[in-house]
């Protein structure tokens, strides 16, 4: 079972990943139009200069 | 070229030369929109970036200040088909938005550390049946302590200070068991742990937090969405006004950018924007919007005019006085103040629910622990019992119960254009059986109508109508609705106080009073028959007709009212406006109790004897002269056309030219009540079955995590029914949209 001294923190690191990129998303204003990026993503033309 | 409105209050300036400013546009209802303002904008010179948040239909623009000025983006919205109005966000929108990222924060916390918690306790769970070493479950127990307690001050701070609040000004609120139940829990487990126990309860802790966070987070996104619309639609009506230099020039400003002491140019045809006094000319105002009164009040020097009127025919200077000095304002204000003070708090639904609960819960734990002991168990196995009644007893699917029908239920309200302003006005209006209506701008549209137009020859009304387009006249735009094309006549000359006239194929048309229209003979008639209505007559040649023009009823009020009086509620009518024109309007609508020129002390007064009685009034109004009545009735409407003051002290308001809202407000505040009743029916049997379990000493950790998950899953699940059948398509701002991006798209 010593396998478990070193897996679950690895676990945890993973999931503590998982929780920095959504801080750092909501942080970055991801969420602020949600609605508008489901249809940004559609236009063709976005790659403005 | 139309004269350019002075934005500079509106516009923030930033130390590197750019200025920035914040546009509510609309008209946006598809995903090319995006393309079309970001691009359009940005190919002007000197913009250096357009950004449209597509939720909340607002723009930021930022540009150089050197190169472009703000009314130039507004033009060029306009140009492209857009209307832009000014944005100011409002500080109470600025705190929800703060306050919706630090909750989403917390559930992102609540959500990592109860996953990771609840997989280290299955584990042990599943070890306790099989095989598992005391040390790899001490081990799990400290790496969930670990989690769960800096997790917990984290995430649970939204309801500690709640509690605190709460219990600082002597009053218990939900979140006080709550946090008892949490705090001694989570106690409870770390000394556990300590001793290198079987149980402890990490994970029902996290788990809490998580579902009732995830309630929270729902309800102050409602609320935050509902605020959004509301304050965009405050800024698209947000009114505009002349203010006369100091050198005499004439600048077309907002209204935000008025003081007290400048001097404003009404012209005929305008709304008054400002409170304040006549300082030259002389004119004849329309006060509907402020008194409910529909007859013309002749104003000249001196004079007091309130912010709403319409000017009708000279031109009036104003000195802009601050607000409430007039002495109509003032008695508004008294009586608001007497009617804030006089309501006696309402007590919300879940708080009542909260005092009973909260004392019953707190005896059982007592009760458990005293029993245990003297029924001969160790201190310690008695405490541990009484702290899992409290674990189980703790009122997450009780939490949910109100706020998830309430996020339900205003997002049903959204869909039928009704915006509430109180969350607990659900309870309040579910318990109405009386319905008192203004008239003026409430049962009637705030805007003049022709009555008469079937009678007339429709050749005669097209030439009418197309001549009224050139007129600023408010009964000339009444006429103007109806004209199909919106091509004004050429060489059309307006003679002031009089009307409009024009030579049309070398043939004469006016338009404007019976004299000038040599038609006073049939004018007199007409009148005759509706002594109410105003006149406005044409002649074209030798032939001539009269329109009537009135305030019209809104289109379903007739079928709303006899609805409403199908399914028992008691409606009346208290209108400021004259008796002999209210008459006719209750007559039409079938209403027996209505009464005429009630001031507003008049009509908290027939609200306060209704009251006496034992009934629970709903009141619906719009005028400045309604707010305190609004204030002073059990809850309340108004109509989006309705004076600030008067919307500001509604609990919901409501969109659109027709009355139906009112009724699907009351139905769905029906549906939400019972729903939350039968909610907290549901937390009350959970709570029967498990308290005894907990009293026995039967809760166990998994127990514990699979009550509390299915209870409050089975809550959530019942408020959704909230949401009912899909109301019909008319006048819905919200799915419209979503139709329209889905077809876009």
């Amino acid at each position: 079972m010593e396998v478990l001294v070193y897996l679950v923190p690895i676990a945890l690191l993973l999931g503590l990943t998982g929780l920095a990129a959504f801080m750092w998303s909501l942080k970055n204003g991801q969420y602020d139009d949600v609605q508008g990026a489901a249809v940004r993503v559609l236009s063709d033309d976005d790659l403005r200069k | 070229m139309p004269e350019t409105l002075d934005l500079s209050i509106y516009v923030k300036r930033q130390d590197d030369g750019t200025a920035h400013l914040d546009l509510a546009v609309e008209g946006i209802d598809c995903a090319a929109c995006i393309d079309e303002i970001e691009g359009g904008l940005c190919r002007l010179p000197g913009v250096v970036d357009a950004r449209l948040n597509y939720t909340h239909h607002r723009l930021a623009v930022e540009w150089r200040e050197r190169d472009l000025s703000p009314a130039a983006v507004v033009e060029e919205l306009q140009r492209l088909g857009y209307r832009a109005h000014p944005f100011q966000s409002r500080l109470v929108e600025e705190e929800e938005t703060r306050r919706a990222k630090w909750l989403l924060k917390c559930l992102a916390v609540a959500g990592f550390a109860s996953m990771n918690i609840m997989l280290l306790a299955v584990s042990v769970w599943s070890g306790n049946v099989t095989d598992i070493t005391p040390e790899t479950r001490d081990f799990f127990h400290w790496l969930a302590a670990l989690i769960a307690l800096p997790a917990v001050a984290y995430a649970g701070q939204p309801f500690f200070q709640s509690a605190m609040g709460a219990l600082r000004n002597r009053r218990t609120n939900m979140d006080v068991p709550i946090v008892i139940g949490i705090l001694l829990a989570l106690g409870m487990s770390v000394v556990e742990t300590v001793n290198s126990a079987e149980h402890t309860y990490f994970d029902s802790v996290v788990m809490l937090l998580f579902f009732l966070l995830c309630g929270r987070y729902l309800d102050q996104a409602m609320r935050r969405k509902t605020r959004s619309v509301a304050s965009n639609l405050a800024s698209f009506r947000a009114e505009v006004a002349h203010r006369i230099e100091e050198s005499g020039e004439v600048v077309l400003l907002p209204t935000a950018a008025l003081k007290a002491g400048d001097r404003v140019l009404v012209r005929p045809g305008e709304r008054i924007a400002v409170d304040g006094a006549v300082l030259s000319g002389s004119s004849e105002v329309d006060e509907s919007l402020v008194t409910g009164e529909t007859a013309h009040r002749a104003v000249k020097d001196g004079d007091q005019v309130y912010a709403g009127s319409m000017n009708y025919n000279g031109t009036l200077t104003v000195h802009v006085t601050a607000a409430g000095k007039g002495t109509l304002l003032d008695e508004v204000e008294r009586l608001l103040e007497n009617a804030a003070a006089a309501k006696s708090r309402y007590v919300q639904f879940a708080d009542r629910v909260a005092k009973v609960y909260a004392p019953i819960v707190h005896t059982a734990a007592a009760l458990t622990a005293i029993a245990w002991i003297a029924s001969g168990s160790t201190v310690h196995d008695a405490l541990i019992t009484a702290i899992s009644v409290l674990i189980i007893t703790c009122p997450c699917a009780l939490a949910l119960a109100v706020p998830v029908v309430q996020v339900v239920a205003s997002g049903a309200l959204f869909r039928s254009g009704v915006f509430l302003n109180a969350g607990d006005a659900f309870e309040r209006l579910a318990k109405v059986d009386t319905i008192v209506f203004d008239k003026t701008g409430t049962l009637t549209l705030p805007t003049m109508s022709v009555v008469n137009a079937g009678s007339v020859a429709p050749d005669l009304l097209k030439a009418a109508s197309r001549l009224a387009l050139s007129s600023h006249h408010p009964l000339a735009a009444a006429v103007a609705q109806l004209a199909g094309s919106r091509r004004p006549f050429e060489g059309v000359t307006e003679e002031p106080g009089q009307g409009v006239c024009a030579v049309v194929d070398g043939v004469e048309m006016r338009l404007g009073s019976p004299a000038f229209c040599r038609s006073e003979e049939l004018a007199r008639e007409m009148a005759a028959m509706d002594p109410t209505a105003s006149v406005i007559a044409f002649s074209w040649g030798e032939e001539r007709a009269v329109l009537m023009v009135r305030q019209a009823l809104r289109p379903d009020a007739v079928a709303v009212l006899s609805a409403l009086r199908g399914r028992g509620f008691d409606c009346r009518i208290l209108s400021g406006d004259r008796p002999e024109a209210v008459a006719p309007i209750a007559a039409t609508l079938g209403v027996e109790m209505w009464r005429g020129g009630c001031r507003p002390a008049d009509k908290i007064e027939a609200l306060e004897a209704l009251k006496a009685e034992g009934r629970k009034v709903l009141m619906v109004g719009d005028g400045l002269n309604d707010a305190p009545a609004l204030a002073a009735a059990h809850v309340s409407l108004s109509p989006i056309s309705a004076a600030d003051l008067t919307q500001a002290q509604a609990d919901a308001v409501f969109l659109g030219d027709r009355l139906q809202p009112v009724q699907d407000t009351i139905e769905i505040s029906r549906r939400a009540h019972h729903l939350m009743r039968q909610n907290l029916g549901i937390a009350l049997v959970y709570n029967l079955i498990a308290v005894p379990l907990a009293f026995f000493g039967h809760v166990t950790p998994l127990v514990a995590a699979l009550a509390m998950s299915g209870s409050s899953t089975l809550v959530t699940l019942n408020a959704l029914r909230a949401r009912g059948r899909a109301p019909a398509p008319a006048g819905e701002p919200a799915s419209a949209q979503i139709d329209l991006v889905a077809q876009g798209a």
